[in-house]
């Protein structure tokens, strides 16, 4: 493995590992944006109501025991091939898991804080905007991080029906009985997956208000 | 839909397939991950060994642990062990969570009543602190089942069986009907699997519904 992944052949051009590397972190930045966009405020909306909370539990387990292979082959053969069909695969993936954290973390906001916030005249989108949202932000990261690792981890079969990533070693090494280049790739892929992760933990330190921190995890008092 | 009433044999052949390599993994997982998990509920030094470490292994992709085991354990690539072996890993990576949350959880008077009874350590868990512990590792349970029988369709794209075979012929074919089968069945399969754990959780844990 090492001769393959260190050979500096490997490293420069449109199919090189950099160029590899960023794909796939493209797949999944995006991924998660599109995800975030519609599962937030759909988690959002009913954990501040407190209506159709079955409806959210019920469709996260549904969309997680979908296969994403095959929903990438499914709109590939619909709409062919290119980037489209795996946004389809990857946003589904990432959908429950964010949509389960926001609720959850909606729900869990104590409600004397609720009733406070309610008591010093603030309207309902403020309840939700500056009160329940705020305090539910560990849970709604994590989600979001276990959707992350996720995504890292199946962009790789994107490969499969002929898009970027670094899925492309993995099954251009299967192809051609290149376990070097089979094995680059996947160790590659575990890296990303542990460095988007340190990420979004930088990015939830920054964010998240040092009162909500756990005792003991770490959080500087 | 019609194409599993019009292939029925390939149909059922699959599904043994998909279901071996899906349950397999859950039995052995879920057998390795309560020594570890009880282990990780007594002790920190084994939580802060294990923990990371199943973290790290939820990381690799399944596609690439597949690839990957063949050439740690020496044997083909169009071997199911090469599927039984990472999802049994990701299963106790799950479970040794689980095991140990709900270890951990068993009231210290309860642990206390059953010593002040007599309890030997051994049969104290086997009675007392496992069956209090079942709820939440049902639950876990449930989880890495649905994930594995979602999963197990990975291997196809190395050419292993399972549902995942009809997703990569109905690719090559390009039979959208025959890719629309096995994500049907998949879907059923992993609802079927998940109903099932739940009513034996409450069929197992009959004093969690008492004086509701």
């Amino acid at each position: 493995m090492g001769g393959w992944l260190f050979d500096p052949a490997h490293w420069s051009g449109t199919a090189g590992i950099p160029a590899r590397l960023l794909e796939h972190l493209g797949y999944t930045l995006m991924t998660l944006l599109i995800a975030a966009v519609i599962a937030i405020p759909l988690g959002a909306f009913v954990g501040h109501t407190g209506k159709g909370g079955f409806v959210v539990v019920g469709l996260s387990n549904v969309l997680r025991a979908l296969p994403t292979t095959a929903v990438l082959i499914l709109v590939v053969l619909w709409a062919g091939l290119g980037d489209f069909p795996v946004y389809v695969a990857l946003v589904l993936l990432a959908i429950p898991p964010i949509m389960a954290g926001t609720y959850a973390g909606i729900r869990a906001v104590d409600p004397v804080a609720v009733d406070a916030a309610r008591g010093v005249g603030m309207r309902e989108w403020g309840v939700l905007t500056n009160v329940e949202i705020p305090n539910a932000l560990p849970l709604i990261y994590g989600g979001f991080r276990g959707a992350a690792l996720q995504v890292v981890a199946t962009a790789t079969i994107a490969a499969y029906t002929g898009a970027g990533g670094l899925g492309r070693f993995v099954f251009d090494g299967l192809a051609l009985q290149e376990f070097g280049q089979m094995l680059a790739g996947a160790v590659l892929v575990a890296l990303l997956a542990v460095l988007v992760d340190l990420g979004f933990a930088s990015l939830q330190r920054l964010t998240v208000s040092p009162g909500l921190r756990p005792v003991g995890t770490g959080g500087k008092r | 839909m019609t194409w599993i009433f019009e292939n029925w044999e390939r149909f059922w052949e699959v599904t043994e397939v998909h279901l071996r390599l899906s349950v397999v993994p859950v039995l052995i997982g879920f057998v390795l991950s309560i020594p570890l998990g009880w282990f990780a509920s007594r002790s920190a030094t084994a939580r802060a060994v294990l923990f990371p470490l199943a973290n790290v292994l939820f990381t690799i992709p399944s596609i690439a642990l597949i690839v990957i085991t063949p050439v740690l354990i020496g044997v083909k690539i169009l071997d199911e062990i090469n599927v039984i072996v990472p999802l049994t890993i990701y299963t106790v990576a799950l479970m040794v969570r689980s095991v140990a949350d709900a270890l951990s959880a068993v009231p210290g008077h309860v642990t206390a009543a059953a010593n002040a009874m007599g309890f030997r350590p051994l049969r104290r868990f086997l009675v007392v602190d496992f069956p209090l512990a079942l709820p939440v590792t049902i639950a876990g349970l449930r989880v890495a089942t649905v994930s594995n029988i979602s999963m197990v369709s990975v291997g196809a794209l190395v050419g292993l069986g399972g549902y995942g075979q009809l997703f990569t012929e109905g690719y090559q074919t390009d039979n959208s009907a025959k890719v629309f089968a096995g994500l049907i069945g998949t879907v059923v399969l992993a609802a079927l699997a998940d109903g099932l754990l739940l009513l034996v959780g409450r069929v197992l844990t009959p004093w969690a519904r008492a004086g509701r």
